[in-house]
Order: C-alpha cells, then sequence, then structure tokens
C-alpha cells in the first residue's frame, strides 16, 4: 500500500487543492506521443529476447471473462487455463490472475485451489463495473462482497461522468474510500477508461489523481468501450508512473486493457514499459495485460519458437 | 535474462548489389573516366572499402555539360510538360519499389541508422519525385508568370549526411521545370546516387538528361566554373557555398545555396515537457547530428531548466549507438574520419572554454567513427559550441528568463535556417515564430520535412528555397 505520508506536501486532499495539483502537471502534446510510440512500435525483437517476453507476457496476462453469459462451467476452464495455459508444456508459466465478475469470484479462487492455482489471485472488477453509475454504498459492498469471497485484487472503475464534469473531488474520495475497504486484502487497480477521457491530457490527470488517492495499479479500460489501450494512452500512463516514483518513491503498476490480442501488441507494450517506465517495471507486480484470446496467440508464439514453423489453431485449447 | 536485451536485429545486406568499380553515369551510359582515377568509398561503421569509385576531372565535367546541354536541347525542352511529368512519375515508382535496397545502400556508405534511411530518407525522396511529377505540366500557375522557362542546364552539388534526399531535393524539380542535370554527390557517400543513375536507365529516362559525376571538391569547382553551366544548386557547408557565390558572381550563372545552421531550440516553461524532451532529442541526434537545420542550440527558460535536462539525461541514456544496420539503432556511426575529428576539436574546445559535457554511458565499437550522443551545459553565447556549427551529436544548452531574450538569442547567429518553439500556448507560438530569423520554425516539433514545404535559410544559411511552390523558382526564368 502507498505511504500517503511520503507525498504529503503536494495535496492536502482537498478539491481546491487536488485541481491546482492536476492544473500544474505539465501538458501532454498529442502529435508528439503518437510520434514518439510510432518510433518505439518499429523496435524489432527476435530470438532470445522474444521468448524471454513472451514467457514474462503470460505471467503478466490478467485472464478475463467479463460477460453476461458467464456460468460456472466458464469459470472453471478458464481457471484451469490460467493454471496451465498449455496443457502439453509444463514450462508454460501460470497467468498473473483471473479476472472475474463479482459473483464468479467463489467458483473462480475454489476451482483455482483445486487445480494447484493457489498463486494465481483473482482479481474482480467492481464499483459498479463497467459503467460506475452508483451510489458510493452499493460501490463499498459491491467491493466487499468480492473480497469476502475471496478477491486478492479489486479493479474498480471511476466515476468518469464526475471527472468530466470537474468533480475530482469526487472521484478522489471514491477512490480513498474502495482504497480503505481493500486495506491489506487486496491490491486496488484503478480503471481510468481513457476512451471516455478521450484527450491524453485527461488521462495523465486522472493517472495522477488514482495514484494521490491510494491505487497500486492504474489501469486504462474496461474493455467495454473503445479505443482501449492504445500505445498512446499506455505511454502517458507509464510516464505517470515513471514520475510518480521520482516524487513519491512509490512504484504504481500499469495495466492496459483491452484490444491487444496477439503477440506483436503485446511486445510493442513491454517496449513501452521498458523505454519508459523503466526495466524494474518488467514485472507481473509492476505491469499486467488485461486479455483473454491474447493468451492463446502467445502460447501459438511460443510453439513456433520452440518448434520452428507455426502450428494450426487446433493445437491451443479454446477455453 | 534481468532486462530487456534487445537482440540484434541486422537488415540482410543481401539486397544490394554493390560493385567493385564504378564509372560515372554521362549521357546514359557508365563510363570510364577520362582522368583515369579512381577514390574508394568505405562504409563508416567498420572501414570497411564498399567500392572503387570513378574521379571526374575536368574532361569528365565537360563530356557531362555537353551530354546535358545536348538532351536540354533536342529532348527535354521539347517534350511536353505531361510526358516529363511521367517520367518522374516513373522515377518515384521505381524508388518505391526499390525503397529498401535504398535504404540499405544508404546506411552502408552514410552509416546512419537503418531506420532513418528505411523511414525517412528514401520515403521522402520518393515523395519529392512524387510532389514535382504533379508539378512539370502545371507551371504556368506556379506564380511565375505565363510560359515560365527552365535555365537549362543545372549543375548541382549536394552533401553527404542525406545523400539520397538531397538528390531528390535537387533533380527532381530540375527535371519538373524541364531543366537537365548535372549532379556531383558526396565525396564519402557516391553509392546511391549512382544507383539512381540506373534507375534512370530503368525508367527509360532519355540519355544526358540526367549525368552524375563522382569526385570531390575539385570537381565540384569544375561545374561550379564551368560556362556551359546555366545554374548551380549548393547544399553544403557557408564556406564553400560563399566560395561559390564569389566564382559565379559576374556570371550568367542562377544560384540557390543551402548552407550550414545553427538552429535555436526554444523550450519554454510552459511546454508539454515529455515531448519537447523527445523534440530535443530528434532536433540533435536525428542523423547524429548531420543535419543543416538540426536543433544544436537548445535554448531552455532558467526557471525549470534542471527539471527539463534531468528528463532529457534520463532520456539521452536510452539512445542505442551502434551497428547502423540494426533496426533497433537509434544513433548510427559519424560519416568520415575528417568529420569526427571536426567535432571532437569543436566540443573539445567547449571543455576548454568552461561549459560543461556529459554524456550517457556508452558503449562504442572499437573500428569505425563514432561519437557518443553529448550534451554541455553551462554554455554562454560566446562559447565555439554555441556560435559554431559542429555536424554532430553534440548539444549545447543555454538558458534565458523571458521571452524578449529568448528571441535575441536565438537570433544572434550568423546563420537562421531553422528553429524550433515549444509551448503549449499557441499565441506564444505565433509571436515567438514572428520575431524569430529562421526560413522553417517547428512548433512542438522538429526535424519533419515535406515536399510541399519550401525549406531554406536566412543570412548565411543560404539563398533560395527548395521544395514547395515557391523551390520552383530555383528552377525557372519568370515568363512574361
Amino acid at each position: 500500500m502507498i505511504d500517503l505520508k511520503a507525498i504529503e506536501g503536494i495535496t492536502n486532499g482537498s478539491e481546491d487543492s487536488l485541481k491546482q495539483y492536476l492544473r500544474a502537471l505539465p501538458p501532454v502534446d498529442q502529435v508528439g506521443v503518437e510520434a514518439r510510440t510510432a518510433v518505439l512500435a518499429t523496435r524489432s525483437i527476435k530470438n532470445a529476447s522474444k521468448n524471454w517476453a513472451i514467457d514474462l507476457a503470460i505471467r503478466m496476462v490478467d485472464l478475463t471473462t467479463l460477460e453476461g453469459g458467464d456460468t460456472p462451467g466458464k469459470i472453471k476452464t478458464l481457471a484451469a487455463k490460467a493454471v496451465r495455459p498449455d496443457a502439453t508444456d509444463p514450462t508454460v508459466p501460470s497467468v498473473g490472475a483471473i479476472c472475474v465478475y463479482n459473483d464468479m469470484v467463489k467458483i473462480a479462487r475454489s476451482q483455482l485451489d483445486a487445480l494447484g492455482g493457489q498463486h494465481v489471485p483473482v482479481a474482480a472488477v467492481s464499483t459498479a463495473f463497467p459503467s460506475g453509475r452508483a451510489s458510493i454504498e452499493v460501490k463499498i459492498t459491491d467491493t466487499k462482497d468480492a473480497i469476502a469471497a475471496g478477491a486478492a485484487e479489486i479493479d474498480m472503475v471511476i466515476d468518469r461522468g464526475a471527472f468530466l464534469s470537474g468533480q475530482i473531488g469526487k472521484v478522489y474520495e471514491e477512490i480513498k474510500i474502495i482504497r480503505d475497504v481493500c486495506g491489506d486484502k487486496a491490491h486496488l487497480k484503478v480503471i481510468l477508461e481513457t476512451g471516455e477521457l478521450v484527450t491524453l491530457d485527461n488521462v495523465r490527470k486522472a493517472s495522477y489523481l488514482a495514484m494521490l488517492a491510494g491505487a497500486d495499479f492504474i489501469k486504462t479500460s474496461t474493455g467495454k468501450i473503445s479505443p482501449a489501450a492504445t500505445s498512446p494512452v499506455v505511454f502517458v500512463m507509464l510516464e505517470a508512473v515513471r514520475d510518480f516514483y521520482m516524487i513519491s518513491g512509490q512504484r504504481i503498476g500499469v495495466k492496459p486493457a483491452g484490444g491487444i490480442r496477439t503477440t506483436k501488441d503485446a511486445i510493442k507494450q513491454l517496449v513501452l514499459v521498458n523505454e519508459v517506465a523503466g526495466p524494474k517495471w518488467l514485472d507481473p507486480s509492476l505491469f499486467r495485460i488485461g486479455a483473454s484470446a491474447l493468451l492463446n496467440d502467445f502460447l501459438m508464439q511460443r510453439m513456433k519458437m520452440r518448434d520452428g514453423y507455426y502450428s494450426s489453431p487446433n493445437y491451443v485449447t479454446l477455453d | 535474462m534481468s532486462n530487456f536485451e534487445y537482440a540484434p536485429a541486422p537488415e540482410s545486406t543481401a539486397i544490394v548489389d554493390i560493385k567493385s568499380e564504378y564509372g560515372l553515369f554521362i549521357n546514359g551510359k557508365f563510363v570510364a573516366p577520362k582522368s583515369g582515377k579512381r577514390f574508394t568509398t568505405i562504409n563508416p561503421a567498420t572501414e570497411e572499402v564498399l567500392a572503387k569509385v570513378a574521379y571526374a576531372d575536368l574532361a569528365d565535367v565537360n563530356l557531362a555539360v555537353t551530354a546535358a546541354r545536348s538532351a536540354f536541347t533536342k529532348v527535354w525542352s521539347k517534350m511536353p510538360a505531361a510526358e516529363r511529368g511521367k517520367y518522374l512519375f516513373r522515377i518515384a515508382r521505381i524508388l518505391q519499389e526499390r525503397a529498401r535496397e535504398f535504404a540499405v545502400l544508404e546506411s552502408l556508405d552514410n552509416g546512419k541508422p537503418i531506420r532513418e534511411s528505411r523511414d525517412t530518407d528514401i520515403p521522402l525522396a520518393a515523395a519529392h519525385f512524387f510532389y514535382h511529377a504533379g508539378w512539370a505540366d502545371k507551371l504556368e500557375h506556379a506564380g511565375m508568370g505565363n510560359n515560365p522557362k527552365p535555365y537549362g542546364v543545372a549543375g548541382q552539388i549536394i552533401p553527404w549526411n542525406f545523400p539520397m534526399l538531397m538528390l531528390a531535393w535537387k533533380v527532381a524539380p530540375a527535371l519538373a521545370t524541364g531543366n537537365t542535370v548535372v549532379l556531383k554527390p558526396a565525396e564519402t557517400t557516391p553509392l546511391t546516387a549512382l544507383l539512381f543513375a540506373e534507375v534512370c536507365q530503368q525508367a527509360g529516362l532519355p540519355a544526358g538528361v540526367v549525368n552524375i559525376v563522382t569526385g570531390d571538391g575539385v570537381t565540384g569547382s569544375h561545374i561550379v566554373n564551368h560556362p556551359g553551366i546555366d545554374k548551380i544548386a549548393f547544399t553544403g557547408s557557408t564556406g564553400v557555398g560563399k566560395a561559390i557565390a564569389k566564382a559565379v558572381a559576374g556570371t550568367k550563372k542562377s544560384v540557390t545555396l543551402e548552407l550550414g545552421g545553427k538552429a535555436a531550440n526554444i523550450v519554454y516553461e510552459d511546454a508539454p515537457i515529455d515531448e519537447a524532451v523527445e523534440g530535443i532529442i530528434n532536433g540533435i541526434f536525428f542523423n547524429q547530428g548531420h543535419v543543416c537545420c538540426a536543433g544544436s542550440r537548445l535554448l531552455v527558460q532558467e526557471n525549470f531548466a534542471d527539471e527539463l535536462l534531468e528528463k532529457l539525461k534520463r532520456r539521452m541514456s536510452l539512445i542505442r549507438v551502434g551497428n547502423p544496420l540494426d533496426k533497433n539503432t537509434d544513433l548510427g556511426a559519424i560519416n568520415s574520419a575528417s568529420q569526427l575529428a571536426r567535432i571532437r576539436e569543436i566540443s573539445d574546445s567547449g571543455d576548454l572554454e568552461g561549459a560543461e559535457r556529459w554524456s550517457p554511458a556508452c558503449n562504442l565499437p572499437q573500428k569505425g567513427f563514432w561519437y557518443p550522443p553529448t550534451i554541455f551545459t553551462g554554455v554562454s553565447q560566446s562559447h565555439r559550441i554555441a556560435r559554431e556549427e559542429i555536424f554532430g551529436p553534440v548539444l549545447s544548452v543555454l538558458t534565458f528568463r523571458t521571452p524578449q531574450e529568448a528571441i535575441e538569442k536565438a537570433n544572434n547567429t550568423p546563420y537562421g535556417l531553422s528553429a524550433g518553439v515549444w509551448t503549449d500556448k499557441g499565441s506564444k507560438i505565433l509571436w515567438t515564430a514572428q520575431r524569430l530569423r529562421a526560413g522553417v520554425i517547428w512548433a512542438n516539433t522538429f526535424n519533419k520535412f515535406d515536399p510541399t514545404s519550401p525549406f531554406g535559410g536566412y543570412k548565411e544559411s543560404g539563398w533560395g528555397r527548395e521544395g514547395g511552390r515557391h523551390g520552383l523558382a530555383g528552377y525557372l526564368k519568370a515568363g512574361k
């Protein structure tokens, strides 16, 4: 958990001081960010680096299902996949976590435990995910339910309406309250839903707001809104955690989610991590990728690196 | 592996067929030099010899000029303008088709990173041909009066920093406007120009319209002094530019010059700081700083200089220096031993004059010509490193207190090629740009080029413009 004392003096938590603080952040130039991310996208990752990157990226995956149609059966197969992504190859590491709705946490936890996946945490989306349109009482209850059911990570959404209407204090307070509910029982990931914040200036401001309020991770998107984890957005968030570390000495994690479907995309994200936040962030404790279909692409790339040719998609399991 | 070591990702050189020996390209054919002399061109990253190239003396230049004159009077000036345009379109398409070949060859001969030759030099060279191809039959609308006329034979001398791109900047407008060309590429980087000669053959360009003579400064002076040449276009150092201006004074020759620069890159406190850092990096380390419009003087507002420099140093430590053909390389080799010596000499004067030098830790290769990315802080206006063009990856950092002071310092130079302004305030960009005496001013970006945009200098940075409608004026005599 973040030691807020370390950043005391920056803001006293009042809406005025927060507004002042966010206003003083340096502006972001969208064109410049796009140009830089385009250059970083041309980094060529090969051979040993690629093998290393794929296994690291598998360990960073928050294997996700967030459908109205999720059933216990679906969650159970997901849990099995999370523990052993490739049934034919025990050298493939488990994923970082599985990410489900509140009411599926218990089934997910017990299934993971039953399969020897005690090391794989369950993340629950919370606070009236995905819209965040509910009273704070509902959000608190939502979060408490998830933790009680065994969630070790809470992926909360911010109130974008409040943010866009200038009620910065409300967004901050809600994150703080959920932070307190999580206590030391659960890690808190704060979803900014950057597709609704639209501008990179907003992304930078919301990132700082979440970090000041005590987020362990800042996360791009719910996956329900497009665009989601675009490179410029992730780039600005990585700059935010890098600069926040300089001020506070605290390393905050980043989680892009939504739209990352191929190994190539994921490796581009790791290049951003490496060159923006730095190599310290190349760890599942500080970088996660919210995804579902992506995992199978990792497995196919891994087979290709091992065997020297691409296999049929029939050789990876659809779960 | 504890961190993300990118494995080497070298671009293959198999696509390029470098001959052991090249002739001069005169009247549509490669011919042996009358001089009988040859010189070598090397790969500056390894010091390996790439090829032997013909040395053109006066007799060879005479042949080239005669061929160009004959092509002008008999073929090129009589051809319908739309037909001329077709040849330019054809050349542009061939450049795109053979882009990878050109990019690899450029990086081999020049030392620049393949990422830049692949993503900047060659695509822009093709774009210049496409752009000017469109002009060929529309010159009536170029603002040069009715029926503007070509000069005739253009003598063109280009530098080694962007060999193929500078060729395109020169050849495309000359051909589009109906001139024929005698072009001399730089002594250290002749190979892409000679590959371009093959493209002219492939495109079926009439013999003599483009002639390429390789050689050194003496060859260049034969072109400049040749009575059969109507127009001189030169890109290079201010010293040589002045000599050319003297040489053609009193003759009928028309001249355009693109010369040196010492661009101010002004960063205000309200700039988007992270993107400004990127822009500073791009401004001075793009193409190893071998850029006449490089942002080699950073003028940063004093009240946030520390913050900016911390970020700049952090970012500089990420610059990947090494094999130009590695796709992950950011900073390649210095083009020649003599240029490296010049960079060293001026930089060392920075140490002597009391500026503070900083470079990130980097392992420079043993062979070849290399210089680490370097910044000098504590630089004052009177230091040589603040006044002279270093033409290398060396940035001088100066501070200012007020916008007025920024303008004064920025303009306090004999040069005036380019400048940069970084602020989030639109009105401040305009206020600053109106007061800067420079031909190109970039706002919140740097080193962006486009064929539609005229490029050229104030003061000792040159005469005339290249690119855009304005660039056509350098190759046309106004009509009635």
